[in-house]
């Protein structure tokens, strides 16, 4: 029967796919043992003493630097551009990486793509969450939710803000950052049903004449907590802490910029990946295409509290944290955005993909995305 | 010494001519060798070893054939910018705003190829397509820096820098709002043109297309701008822009025409952007390699055959960059900074020519 040489066919060829995308991960593992070992290359889009994203990746990376027989090789300030598909190809053809980290978003499409599709013997990581099935097998994505850790900023923030305006420095109005911009409401609003987060985007990743000029609008605007999602939140926890206000951090910890106003911040923990990956890589384990989590799994943290936190502010704070860990959603009921209309209707799973799709500012949230 | 008292007689075995050639290329090497000393000098003190700075340098710019291939590649766009300088530059207008065409032919291209994509358009239909707008869009935008300066006196630096920004602003306009690709969730960019729509490489590389349009247009520029009556013309203005009035040279045309070229050929680097890597316009056109362009045409005293070659050496300190930095535990500005020492000893070699006396014929020492 034609139907059932079609079928087998097929069962042939998705079975010959899955034993590659075992034997993979099987070579890279044979790599890591044998002597000489394996070299891991990563690159940053930034400099790696950034004060924000790059910095949180780079610190964390000392954990795969520990593992023995483990080298890595790291690149910086790599643009999204084919400069980055040929640093990752130099990596593996000049020092021979047999797993690359890539830690930009612009990085995976479509270089990442189709690198993975043209050294299938290397492993390829990156942190968005972006690997679909359709992807090389030798592909694969890691991403920390940190908007959870924003939701607890923005609960100390309302309880730490004595009127309750929490203005918010924004780069670009794409889901991630609007995400983190309504966590810090809801989180702000728990507590204080009034509060409000005015936003200023600043329209790139890394501006700071602009962004300094957003933190000062912000507080000329009766804000007296700032937080952002900027690159380098470096310039806008200065700014805050100059004019004399509080602030929430992002990225990594700035609480040493603001000695008098941090209350806390949304930090990355990408330690617990990249220690999850060396301790799969030392025993020989394949590493996961996806790997995604946030308080429950302990890949997000808020910074130690400084002394711009109110106790009441703290004991909250610790409470959120607790309520995330245990799963409790931050999109629940009836919400709607600041143009009136309903977007929210029902509890959303913190990791629900509808969320990833975020192209709203709720109501409470003073600013617009276009 | 007074020529006509003693008429040039060849005494040595090479004629004047000779001689500057010569000299137009000692000069040159020299500072380069000086700007390796000094950066020898930087590494040292950082206690780094210079030889195998110098080592891996080679081997990531041309070591391997990988390397060689790195190297074309980086350079590809910048013999464009490159050239996108030089051609303004032999008229007398220095057009630092290479960048502004270049992200507004790319986003021109992209925005011309979503109605054609949509429709199915053939593949050379597309590309054709796609790189008349970038073109297009590249030379109008350099032209009217063009018109601002010869018709309202508009400093032609200072507004082709604003322009870049006026440039990258509308792109991010469309990229963010109008043209935006929806599945582009977390990076705004515009419809794909899909991966049978791309240009590949030239066969037998992994280098795409645009290097081979970058080295065609050097030529055909080169000889245009040193073997025509146009090129004359504007190296006539260039070089006195109110003599070549007097003599009734059309100046503002010239000038229309060389913003044009300049334009277009910046707009042709966004659209290879656009068409051989990204498949889209996204902020990623934002490169720097206009900038770049600057510093290639400087060192290539604006002569659009010697562009390729120094793109090339920029290429080349570009690709090994990234092995530099992984081996020697160096930064990344190490690259940019020898790149700068290049540029600042290489133009003040500039005064030294003419002054040697070995490069002078012997009449007139």
């Amino acid at each position: 029967m034609p139907n059932f040489d079609f079928k087998r066919r097929d069962f042939l060829r998705t079975g010959a796919a899955g034993l590659a995308a075992g034997a993979l991960p099987l070579s890279l593992a044979k790599q890591a043992k044998a002597a000489g070992d394996l070299t891991i290359g990563v690159i940053y889009v930034g400099p790696k003493d950034d004060f924000g994203w790059n910095q949180a990746h780079a610190v964390a990376m000392d954990i795969l630097k520990g593992v023995e027989g483990v080298t890595v090789v790291e690149e910086e300030s790599v643009p999204e551009t084919d400069a980055c598909a040929k640093s990752m190809e130099s990596m593996i053809n000049l020092d021979g990486a047999g797993l690359i980290l890539g830690t930009s978003f612009g990085y995976y499409i479509p270089f990442m793509q189709d690198l993975a599709a043209k050294y299938p013997e290397v492993v390829f990581r990156h942190a968005a969450p972006l690997w679909s099935d359709a992807d090389p097998a030798n592909a694969g994505s890691y991403f920390c939710y940190l908007n959870q850790a924003h939701y607890v900023d923005g609960v100390a923030a309302g309880l730490s803000s004595p009127t309750g305006k929490i203005g918010f420095v924004a780069a670009k109005p794409i889901p991630s950052v609007l995400s983190n911009i309504n966590s810090v409401l809801l989180g702000a609003r728990s507590v204080n049903p009034d509060a409000t987060v005015q936003v200023i985007f600043t329209g790139d990743w890394s501006m700071p004449v602009r962004e300094a000029e957003a933190a000062n609008a912000l507080v000329d605007a009766g804000c007296d907590v700032l937080t952002c999602h900027v690159d380098g939140p470096k310039v806008v926890i200065e700014t805050a802490e100059a004019r004399g206000v509080k602030s929430c951090g992002h990225n990594a910890s700035q609480a040493p910029l603001a000695p008098n106003g941090f209350i806390t911040g949304a930090e990355y923990k990408w330690e617990t990946i990249y220690k999850m990956y060396a301790d799969m890589l030392a025993t020989g384990e394949p590493l996961p295409n996806i790997v995604v989590g946030g308080y429950h799994n302990d890949m997000v943290q808020n910074t130690t509290y400084g002394a711009g936190a109110t106790p009441e502010a703290i004991a909250a704070a610790d409470a959120a944290i607790a309520a995330l860990k245990a799963g409790e959603p931050i999109f629940t009921g009836t919400l709607k955005d600041n143009l009136g209309n309903v977007v929210i209707d029902k509890a959303y799973d913190n990791y629900d993909p509808h969320l990833d799709g975020m192209d709203y500012l709720l109501e409470g949230v003073i600013g617009s995305i276009t | 010494m007074d020529a006509e008292a003693s008429p040039p007689k060849p005494q040595r075995a090479f004629g004047a001519e000779t001689l500057r050639s010569v000299e137009a290329l000692v000069v040159p090497v020299g500072s380069v060798l000086a700007s390796a000393l000094l950066f020898s000098v930087f590494l040292l003190v950082l206690g780094k070893d210079p030889v195998q700075f110098f080592q891996l340098l080679w081997k990531g710019g041309f070591g391997t054939s990988f390397s060689i291939q790195n190297t074309l590649q980086r350079s590809a766009p910048i013999i464009l910018t490159g050239l996108a300088f030089a051609v303004p530059a032999t008229i007398g207008l220095t057009m630092i705003g290479a960048e502004g065409p270049l992200v507004i032919g790319g986003f021109a291209a992209a925005a011309a190829a979503i109605p054609l994509v949509t429709i199915g358009a053939p593949t050379s239909v597309l590309l054709a397509l796609m790189a008349a707008a970038a073109m297009a869009a590249g030379a109008l935008l350099i032209m009217l820096v063009g018109w601002l300066r010869h018709a309202r006196s508009v400093n032609e630096t200072i507004s082709s820098l604003l322009l870049t920004y006026i440039a990258i602003a509308t792109m991010n306009f469309f990229v963010e709002g109008a043209l935006r690709d929806p599945s582009s969730q977390n990076k705004p960019s515009t419809l794909p043109i899909g991966k049978d729509n791309m240009i590949g490489s030239i066969p037998g590389t992994d280098v795409h297309w645009g290097l081979a349009a970058g080295v065609i247009l050097a030529v055909l520029i080169g000889l245009l701008l040193r073997r025509t009556t146009f090129g004359f013309a504007a190296r006539v203005t260039g070089g006195n822009p109110h003599a070549a009035l007097a003599q009734g040279l059309p100046v503002g045309g010239l000038i229309l025409a060389c913003t044009a070229i300049s334009g277009a050929v910046a707009g042709l680097a966004g659209f290879f952007e656009v068409a051989a890597i990204h498949g889209q316009a996204n902020a990623s056109l934002v490169a720097g390699y206009g900038f770049t362009g600057i510093l290639v045409s400087f060192l290539a005293r604006h002569n659009p055959f010697v562009v390729v070659p120094i793109a090339i050496i920029f290429g080349a300190i570009d690709a090994s960059g990234g092995l530099i930095q992984r081996r020697m535990d160096l930064p990344d500005a190490t690259s940019a900074l020898l790149q700068g020492l290049i540029f600042i000893t290489l133009l003040a070699s500039e005064t030294l020519l003419g002054r040697f006396r070995m490069f002078q014929p012997v009449e007139a020492r």
